[in-house]
């Protein structure tokens, strides 16, 4: 007990990267479900649809599957990059996660730490760049270390596309920071409140729409997602870095890519779409009884569906997530925790926007060739996300300039 | 012992270990990422030393960067496992003690003579975190100038590598 | 909490840029030779940051960000040259260069 009293930082980070960690998985195996639901209907299928109600048991099954398979390593791989290449990926892929506050810093335990937050760093953004530039080796050691020519390929078009891509990346955020003075990500958040006449949220999404654009096409490709999958295209490559893997550690890679797409999600709400601000003033009350009303509806939508679709063992399975739904829903209502729920409700309504819109862009845009790629981030791209970066300066310091 | 003195031992080892392995490794490659392992422990200590603006930029652009470009042409050129020559006896029996000795009379130094000391016992823990709009406002007004004559460096580099790379017409 | 004393970080710093000097004194293969340069340029960025602390200035910060600009374009022209070098004499080995003509 003597030890959780002197060390209570210590003891609350553990404790938020513990629940943050068991989240942000099952996020990342319920992302897999929604991607494939998703462009399942944009497809005009049903995507999974067997294992439990609406395919709701299939990353379970997924999972189970990558533990029992039989785990091949090329005789001519080098084994210990090839073993360490996908540990690397997903742990640098689950580290940046933990730099991003999910709600208000206002919001603390007992003991004085903020709940939302793992960590409330000075320079997060700086950091949260410096984990994902390291994003690279995990692919790039992947093709190396296979010894297959495909992998080779995969992983030296993956290095200079992430390369190519993360000076524009770096560069779209630059605006923003300049708008707020702050690398802090809280302080980041805060300089977006306020609305523009009573209603309009004073996001960076408006000033700095250029940016937010080239942050989020540059992000896509950051994360090697189509139409800038390149390394890993199937109809050239096979599967480009992760030709070679099996089993478990190819489920890695495939964790490590949606936990990348989750962390710039998270960014882009963050720098652009106002964290976890609220869209609405203050003063409308009733948003706060938002979040348990979705989960409300949803409980009703899922009872309807059990009753009218569902047959066998389906049914009770959906009857547990109409009372979990419902369930939720009603606690939710409770004002207190609806005041207290209210910034990690926004936040993931944000994130969960992004992501529906990656996977919409994957089910509806072609893959680029090559050298188009490179042209475009090059030529288009960082000139677009320097001349945003420049008009911005230029306007902060205009009436610095007029002042004399 | 306290926390941050075991944390610096730590951080040496593997700083260390890693140059080691950078030496003793036959492939480039993992040369290489010895050498990541290195910039990392580095990075770490430049938290240790209050200094997080420059630990961010040292991974960012050395391990995230730099080395990423090392990597990168090592698996362009697929530079296999380096021959190795003979060197000479004298660098093997002279030279790897002298080597040796020379770092031992630097710590000596460095631990008994007067400048040592003082930076040991001095100012060393009394500054806290160094902020980086400090940082920035140093690196914008008093070093403008070597700042911007950086960034005409860098214009000259990638000219210069482009030149370089250019395929023979 | 009592702080490291600074002459245990010079003392990694020479003893990093010694292993650096070996290595590029040892290595024949061009690129982990260029590789050892960037370690004693480390070495040294790490006396920098703990000079900066010990006299409480921040300029030693301000000359590790000028060393790892300097080091980022010197990687850029020294792999270009590398390349050339290899797709010129068909070996990375520094003994085969040996000629003043690329």
């Amino acid at each position: 007990m003597d030890f959780v009293s002197q060390h209570p930082v210590l003891v609350a980070a553990v404790v938020k990267i513990a629940v943050l960690l068991f989240i942000v998985m099952t996020a990342l195996a319920y992302l897999t479900w929604l991607e494939r639901k998703v462009i399942a209907h944009i497809q005009s299928r049903w995507g999974p649809y067997n294992v439990g109600a609406h395919g709701l048991l299939q990353p379970l099954a997924d999972g189970i599957k990558f533990l029992f398979k039989e785990d091949v390593t090329p005789p001519a791989a080098d084994r210990l990059i090839y073993t360490l290449a996908p540990f690397l990926a997903l742990a640098l892929g689950l580290s940046a996660i933990a730099l991003i506050p999910f709600g208000p810093p206002s919001a603390l335990f007992p003991n004085g730490q903020q709940i939302f937050s793992v960590v409330d760093l000075n320079i997060g953004l700086l950091f949260l760049f410096a984990i994902t530039s390291m994003g690279v080796y995990g692919i790039a050691l992947a093709g190396w270390s296979s010894n297959s020519k495909y992998a080779l390929l995969g992983g030296l078009r993956s290095s200079a596309q992430m390369i190519s891509y993360e000076v524009s990346l770096t560069v779209s955020v630059v605006g923003v920071i300049l708008l707020a003075g702050t690398l802090n990500f809280n302080e980041l958040i805060a300089a977006q409140k306020g609305y523009w006449l009573h209603f309009i949220p004073r996001w960076n999404l408006l000033p700095q729409f250029v940016g937010f654009l080239c942050y989020l096409t540059a992000a896509i490709a950051e994360t090697n997602r189509v139409p800038f999958d390149l390394p890993e295209a199937e109809t050239e490559l096979v599967a480009g870095f992760h030709t070679e893997y099996s089993a478990f550690k190819f489920a890695m890679f495939f964790m490590a890519e949606y936990a990348n797409m989750i962390t710039v999600s998270c960014l882009a709400t963050i720098l652009f779409l106002g964290g976890w601000l609220s869209p609405f003033p203050e003063t409308w009350t009733w948003q706060n009884y938002l979040p348990g009303a979705g989960l409300l509806m949803l409980a009703a939508y899922c009872a309807w569906n059990t009753v009218s679709e569902m047959r066998g063992i389906a049914r009770l399975q959906l009857g547990v997530v109409t009372l979990l739904a419902g369930g939720g829903g009603l606690i939710c209502l409770y004002p207190p925790i609806a005041a207290g729920i209210q910034g990690p409700f926004w936040f993931t309504a944000k994130i969960l926007a992004i992501l529906f819109f990656y996977i919409w862009m994957r089910a509806t845009l072609p893959r680029f060739r090559y050298d188009q790629l490179m042209s475009f981030g090059w030529k288009l791209l960082l000139p677009v996300s320097l001349a945003n970066l420049v008009i911005t300066a230029f306007v902060i310091i205009w009436p610095l300039l007029r002042k004399g | 012992m306290s926390i941050p003195i075991i944390l610096f031992l730590v951080c040496a080892l593997v700083a260390v270990a890693g140059a080691v392995v950078l030496i003793l490794a036959r492939e480039p490659i993992h040369s290489a990422l010895a050498l990541v392992v290195v910039m990392m422990a580095l990075a770490v200590l430049y938290l240790l030393l209050g200094a997080p603006f420059i630990a961010a930029v040292q991974i960012i652009v050395y391990a995230g960067a730099i080395m990423v470009l090392f990597v990168f042409v090592i698996m362009l050129l697929n530079a296999g496992v380096e021959e190795r020559t003979d060197f000479s006896k004298l660098a093997k029996f002279a030279g790897v003690p002298l080597g040796f000795f020379l770092l031992l009379e630097i710590a000596h130094w460095l631990a008994h003579s007067p400048i040592g000391a003082a930076i040991a016992n001095g100012a060393g823990s009394s500054a806290g975190e160094s902020s980086t709009t400090e940082l920035s406002e140093m690196l914008f007004r008093q070093y403008l100038f070597p700042f911007e004559a950086t960034s005409i460096l860098i214009l000259i580099a990638i000219l210069g590598a482009l030149v370089l790379a250019r395929k023979e017409e | 909490m009592s702080a490291v004393p600074i002459s245990f970080y010079l003392v990694l710093s020479a003893i990093l840029f010694g292993l650096g000097v070996v290595a590029f004194v040892f290595k024949r293969n061009i690129i982990t030779i260029f590789m050892s340069i960037e370690l004693m340029l480390n070495a040294v960025n790490l006396a920098f940051v703990a000079f900066a602390r010990a006299r409480g200035e921040l300029d030693g910060l301000v000359f590790v960000f000028f060393v790892i600009v300097v080091a980022a374009a010197e990687a850029a022209v020294g792999l270009a040259i590398v390349i050339m070098l290899a797709q010129n004499r068909q070996s990375l080995n520094v003994e085969r260069v040996n000629l003043l003509k690329l």
